[in-house]
């Protein structure tokens, strides 16, 4: 008996640990996109994400300035004197040289002697000296090679850059207004069409009702690259061209079979009892839809709702074949990410910010109305 | 106009018009075409209610057919016809072209292997997950974790996953947690152990795996069963062919790997390794539909009878076996629909290659080969025939779904 129970407590924790590290497994690439878009740039090029909260160490090569706009007179000597950082920084030198074989061959306040009279200084905040006569100091900078510490720092400017930023900065704020202005209708109006239609499917009796929800039911794995060129043909034949009326209208077509299996499923599930009381005492089909299906509806409405807000809100085919034209003005964040790994592929900082920027609403969405969501996924997935 | 104004008054235009539509419609049917009094008030009454369903699946009925049916037909169409030449009939002449293109032999191989490992991974780990949380206090916390990829969006992943995989110079600090990781092998025991023992040893385990389902799958026919339908049938031999072809896979990559030179100290573009890029493609979506296979799966063991499994232990089962021997096959009509769902999901990837290499270094796949005939080539014909293999890989499932859906009405 003790050794059952002690096999128990083992499989217990073992359970608790795997948990723990799946959950972690899981959670690590999206923690690693949120830290690194509180980290400067200099932060995001001197250390993993993960060292964010240590001090990162980093070898640099600066050069000192130009020696002939820069150098002073010092009696018959000439002096080079500045900041290598150029001023605005936390760093603090550690150790620094003058050649790339011996980087660490000084501390900070240390004097290096260049040969004939010739010396550089450099002070741990950076500030540095450079000495020597008229044919030393001319030419080019003398190359100082410095190893750096750099405490945990966190700001806030990436958002404000990519916030406030125009649209080739990597600024978002159009795109945001343009992605919520393709959202919002493109959840509302299939809703409307389609319970109507589910209502039809689910209570009211006709010939070809099981035809079509087996159609329905087919629609519902159409992949939707095969609308892509006839629609667009047809958008172009017509005159919507490429425009939000045009990316409204795929949507809703799009999202119509999922809307109408979904909401169809869980009115059949309604009691008989009420629906029948109601048409006796003399209401129409129109009455007892308004008045006593839509209400009871709700759930299923929301789930609906929150599958076609995260589809229209993450959708990146859709309205890069039916809403982006040439002048890209309305072009909407998953599309300004996309052009961001072209165009700005190796600055972090930015695209971290930019991505999570997009993530934000639907990840808002998710954790309120995670319930909804999960009740539509299982009745969503075809029995 | 301003757009959010616009979007405004779509939705005032819309919805208010869908009701309009359908208060009006019903009003009119009831009042002016067939009204229930006079003499003929029970006949109108009963003809009112034949129109009615109608009227109020004709605006569904219009955008499923305009947006969904007709394109199916026009694709076909299209597929069959030449841009350049004024839409002239060419016959399979697009089809000609496109096998002709190494490219789309590519995108048709890569989609076979996202086939091959993306269901079956996510719904192993969504199994996983399901079982581990099942009765953990903590339980409905680590599922909303695992389940949050599922709100972000493919290009979101991609940017995330681009991180992981980013590399940079030798002498510089590696930002990317994976050619961290890399850099820390240097080729003594330790990378031995985890870089060849361990990996060889999750494949035989998969391998083995494989072959195991190959056996569960024929046993009954080693054991002279004949019934079932034709498509039950195929399904088998399906199943049993990829098992077998996944196996020798994975014992053959075994020897590959222990035969492998492995770059140690070096940083690695990964996504830039061809053949072995795909699979760092596909974690970004295993990573998203874990989640959802996790939901599933979760609901359905919550399902299974309480006393199925405790008769279990009462007759002395270990854990293993109830899960494997008791819950798993009372929920192996979820893990169907759970992999069929994924594939679907996986015959339509687009954003992630899209986003992630674009198709370079041959990481094509059919979805992203399609946009750049229509787009990039501008060639409707290749692209619409393109299209069509996708719709074909698709049908299987979509019969099988309608089959199914109309077993269960009746």
């Amino acid at each position: 008996m003790a050794a059952i129970a002690g096999t128990k407590s083992g499989l217990v924790w073992t359970v608790q640990l795997s948990t723990i590290a799946l959950v972690l497994l899981w959670l690590f690439p999206t923690v690693g996109l949120l830290v690194s878009s509180f980290r400067t740039v200099d932060q995001i090029n001197s250390s993993g994400w993960w060292g964010a909260l240590t001090t990162a160490e980093q070898n640099e090569v600066i050069r000192a300035a130009d020696p002939d706009d820069n150098r002073v007179a010092d009696g018959d000597m000439f002096v080079v004197s500045g900041n290598l950082f150029d001023g605005g920084t936390n760093k603090t030198i550690t150790v620094w040289g003058t050649s790339s074989r011996a980087i660490d061959a000084f501390v900070p306040g240390d004097v290096a002697d260049l040969g004939d009279g010739e010396t550089v200084t450099v002070q741990p905040n950076g500030d540095y000296e450079w000495r020597g006569d008229d044919d030393q100091i001319s030419g080019r900078g003398q190359r100082i090679f410095v190893t750096t510490q750099s405490p945990p720092e966190f700001t806030l400017d990436n958002y404000n850059t990519v916030l406030t930023g125009g649209y080739s900065d990597g600024g978002m704020t159009q795109a945001f207004f343009n992605t919520l202005t393709v959202t919002i209708p493109a959840t509302i109006i299939p809703i409307v069409i389609a319970a109507f239609a589910a209502y039809a499917l689910a209570w009211m009796d006709f010939p070809g009702r099981a035809v079509l929800i087996a159609l329905v039911v087919a629609l519902l794995v159409v992949p939707l690259q095969l609308a892509l060129i006839p629609l667009l043909r047809l958008h172009l034949g017509i005159g919507i061209g490429k425009g939000y009326l045009g990316v409204w209208l795929a949507h809703t077509g799009f999202g119509l079979p999922l809307a109408i299996y979904l909401l169809r499923n869980y009115m059949v599930g309604l009691p008989k009892d009420i629906i029948e009381n109601a048409k006796v005492d003399g209401a129409t089909d129109f009455q007892i839809f308004t008045k006593i299906i839509l209400p009871l509806s709700f759930p299923a409405l929301a789930s609906f709702a929150i599958f076609q807000f995260l589809w229209t809100w993450n959708d990146l085919l859709v309205a890069k074949v039916f809403l982006i034209d040439a002048t890209g003005e309305t072009t909407v964040m998953t599309n300004q990410i996309v052009e961001l790994l072209g165009t700005r592929g190796g600055n972090w900082e930015i695209l971290a910010t930019a991505a999570f920027v997009s993530i934000a609403v639907p990840l808002v969405v998710f954790f309120t109305m995670q319930k909804y969501l999960v009740r539509g996924l299982l009745a969503g997935s075809v029995k | 106009m301003n757009p959010a104004i616009q979007g405004l008054v779509t939705i005032i235009v819309g919805v208010g018009g869908c009701i309009a539509y359908f208060y009006f419609s019903n009003q009119i049917l009831d009042k002016v075409i067939f009204p229930a009094t006079g003499k003929h008030a029970g006949r109108n009454i009963s003809r009112a209610n034949m129109v009615r369903p109608w009227l109020f699946l004709a605006p569904a009925i219009f955008a499923l057919g305009l947006y969904l049916a007709y394109p199916v037909v026009e694709t076909l169409r299209l597929s069959l016809t030449d841009r350049d030449l004024g839409g002239a009939f060419v016959g399979l002449a697009n089809y000609q072209q496109m096998m002709d293109e190494p490219k789309f032999w590519e995108a048709l191989r890569n989609n076979f292997l996202w086939l091959l490992v993306v269901p079956a991974f996510a719904t192993a780990f969504g199994l996983l997950a399901a079982q581990l949380t099942d009765r953990l206090s903590w339980g409905n916390i680590a599922k909303s974790l695992i389940f949050m990829p599922m709100a972000i969006s493919f290009v979101g992943a991609a940017v995330i996953f681009r991180l992981i995989y980013v590399a940079r110079p030798e002498d510089q600090a590696q930002i990317g947690v994976l050619n961290a990781v890399w850099l820390q092998f240097q080729g003594g025991g330790g990378s031995f152990i985890f870089l060849k023992i361990l990996p060889a040893i999750i494949l035989v385990c998969f391998a083995a795996l494989s072959a195991y389902v190959v056996y569960l799958v024929i046993k009954p026919y080693l054991q002279g069963y004949k019934r079932g339908g034709l498509l039950a049938h195929l399904g088998r031999v399906i199943i049993a062919v990829g098992g077998l072809y996944l196996a020798f896979l994975a014992l053959r990559s075994t020897l590959t790997l222990f035969g492998a030179e492995l770059p140690y100290g070096e940083p690695q573009q990964w996504l830039t390794i061809p053949f072995y890029n795909n699979f760092f493609l596909m974690v970004v979506l295993i990573w998203i539909q874990t989640g959802f296979a996790m939901v599933i799966l979760s609901a359905a063991l919550r399902g299974i009878p309480e006393e199925t499994v405790e008769a279990a232990i009462v007759d002395g089962a270990n854990p293993f076996e109830v899960f494997f021997q008791i819950k798993v096959p009372q929920i192996m009509g979820t893990i169907v629909v759970v992999w069929t769902t994924i594939t679907l999901t996986v015959l339509k990837v687009f954003d992630i290659v899209f986003a992630m290499t674009n198709g370079q270094w041959e990481t094509q796949v059919l979805a992203n080969y399609m946009f750049d005939k229509l787009f990039r080539a501008n060639d409707w014909g290749v692209g619409s025939a393109s299209a069509i293999v996708i719709m074909l890989l698709v049908s299987p499932i979509l019969i099988w779904n309608v089959y199914n859906a109309r077993k269960e009405m009746r």
